[in-house]
């Protein structure tokens, strides 16, 4: 256990180095959120039913989670020319922890999002959200677990596919209808049935549920702890197959 | 330090299996260079990354550095080294840093792995660069800093796959110089190469490799010894196949080979076997495009034992 953590922490601190070596990445993945909510905000006071600071209540929590799909989903690219460049190889003939070298790379991605996030939250207070410190932590917590979910799923697909070129098409078919099912933009329930029966299936939808109802103050809606239990779940199992694939021709 | 039994390895693609390694039986002694020579797709890298716990046998045993490999390759990990073919670093990042990084994923605590990285970068001569970022390194600057890498551990076995591949002439040398001085610190290393001068200068002992089997191994004096004490090499522009039939029952003929136009034959003494070859083919009147006598190289140890030139596989 012991060992875990401590070679978690080389490869979390390796990756953190590399990140910060770059930092403009950061705000790079910032932006497109930013653009969002300067230019597509002030639209949605405008809705009826939605109007007023009522609206970034509404917005953000979906934003935040556009984020974390976005920001985490293509981590996986990188690994590709690592792998390319035998640094995983090399990493792999150590005896470094096979779990580590995924845990500690999903590690400093989640820490990327969450920091990006709680830029996010606070660069639209000035525009009227308001949020309570306890909501916004679990929030941030849900954040982190999908942040663990997608780039777990990214690394392990980057090492099962070991082309960019086949890794950004498959991403992007994926994600774009889970971001339009998990009624980011405009709430599901202006849908009709069958979009609404399908978007039931997809975990963002219940992640963006729950971040709204946080966002409102509603920490015990159901849809909280169902988007905890569903993504933690969901978490849980990418991350073991991930580290497998890290571990894939070695015992 | 190293020892294999039948390992074997086959991949499959597209349906088609593929055999890349079929059998192979080595023993390589403490503290010796031993290489493994062939043409490309030979099996060489697939059997090295057996060795180094990259790749897991089908079947077949070893053990290394006195572990079974097959049992315990966690264990393997922590007396070996390994360097793939092509780099290995991160561009943005200094050498020292990987060192300090390479050493403290072996376990070494962070005081020790920064002197570790220290000393290596002393023994390397990094010392001008490795505070630099990797990416305005030389390729010889490079292929150090990966060597360095594999064995800031102080491994007793270091797996270098094709180290010079690539690099000019004096980074050549430079690179077997720094594979010697490992030797002299005791280290076993082990290389894969398809250049014949490096496995004839740099080897203790080459093993030659061939579609996924060893068709040869011992020291490159006896490896030479064996095929011949002399090559005569015959140019017979148009009559190559003529000629051959013509000397194929010479008494003095320890062996021949055609190459295309090229005839090679192999001799014990080439300054008494010349003019008896003249005189053959003077009697059939044959053209003589050029003769040439030389000492066998291990192109012509490959050539004997599998009919083709390492140069053309």
């Amino acid at each position: 256990m012991y060992k875990l953590a401590r070679d978690t922490w080389l490869v979390f601190a390796r990756q953190m180095g590399l990140l910060l070596r770059n930092p403009v990445w950061v705000f790079v993945g910032l932006m497109q959120p930013l653009f969002f909510l300067l230019l597509f905000g002030p639209l949605l006071k405008g809705v009826p039913g939605l109007g007023g600071t009522n609206a970034y209540k509404f917005f953000i929590p979906g934003l935040l989670i556009q984020l974390a799909l976005f920001g985490t989903l293509f981590v996986g690219f990188p690994l590709i020319s690592e792998l390319r460049m035998g640094i995983i190889e090399r990493m792999r003939v150590t005896p470094v922890s096979r779990f580590a070298l995924l845990l500690g790379r999903a590690g400093s991605a989640t820490t990327m999002l969450l920091f990006q996030g709680l830029m996010l939250v606070l660069l639209a207070i000035p525009f009227g959200l308001r949020v309570q410190v306890g909501p916004l932590l679990l929030t941030l917590a849900l954040l982190a677990l999908i942040a663990i979910f997608c780039s777990s799923l990214s690394y392990g697909v980057a090492l099962w596919l070991k082309s960019e070129d086949a890794l950004a098409p498959l991403l992007n078919l994926v994600s774009m209808p889970v971001l339009l099912l998990a009624g980011i933009l405009l709430p599901m329930q202006y849908g009709p049935h069958w979009l609404r029966v399908l978007s039931d299936y997809n975990p963002f939808k219940w992640s963006v549920d729950a971040a709204r109802h946080l966002f409102a103050g509603q920490a015990g809606d159901p849809s909280v702890w169902k988007a905890l239990v569903i993504v933690g779940a969901l978490a849980v199992i990418v991350v073991g197959w991930a580290a497998r694939s890290f571990a894939k021709a070695v015992r | 330090m190293i020892k294999t039994r039948g390992l074997r390895k086959s991949f499959r693609s597209r349906k088609q299996t593929v055999e890349a390694v079929r059998g192979v039986n080595l023993a390589v002694d403490e503290g010796e260079i031993f290489g493994f020579l062939g043409p490309n797709g030979a099996g060489k890298t697939t059997t090295l990354r057996m060795l180094a716990t990259l790749v897991e046998p089908d079947g077949g045993e070893a053990t290394v550095a006195g572990v079974d490999l097959r049992r315990s390759p966690g264990e393997v990990r922590k007396h070996i080294g390994y360097v793939a073919q092509g780099g290995c670093t991160w561009d943005e990042v200094t050498a020292r840093e990987e060192l300090v990084l390479q050493a403290r994923l072996f376990g070494v605590a962070k005081p020790q792995a920064r002197q570790r990285a220290a000393q290596a970068i002393d023994a390397f001569q990094l010392g001008e660069f490795a505070d630099r970022h990797c990416k305005t390194y030389s390729g010889g600057q490079r292929r150090r800093v990966d060597i360095a890498l594999g064995v800031v551990h102080q491994p007793k076995v270091l797996f270098l796959d094709e180290p010079t591949t690539g690099l000019d002439p004096q980074s050549r040398a430079h690179m077997w110089d720094e594979i010697r001085r490992l030797r002299a610190e005791g280290m076993t290393v082990f290389i894969t190469t398809h250049y014949l001068d490096e496995a004839d200068a740099l080897c203790d002992r080459v093993a030659i490799m061939d579609y996924g089997e060893i068709v040869a191994a011992g020291t490159p004096a006896e490896l030479k010894h064996d095929v011949a004490g002399d090559v005569v090499r015959l140019e017979v522009d148009g009559f190559a196949e003529k000629a051959e039939e013509l000397l194929a029952g010479e008494a003095y003929l320890r062996g021949m080979e055609r190459v295309e136009q090229d005839l090679r034959l192999y001799v014990d003494h080439g300054g008494s076997a010349i003019p008896q070859i003249l005189r053959v083919l003077d009697a059939a009147g044959l053209p003589l495009g050029s003769i040439e006598l030389h000492r066998p190289s291990l192109d012509d140890v490959f050539l004997a034992k599998t009919g083709r030139s390492l140069r053309e596989a």
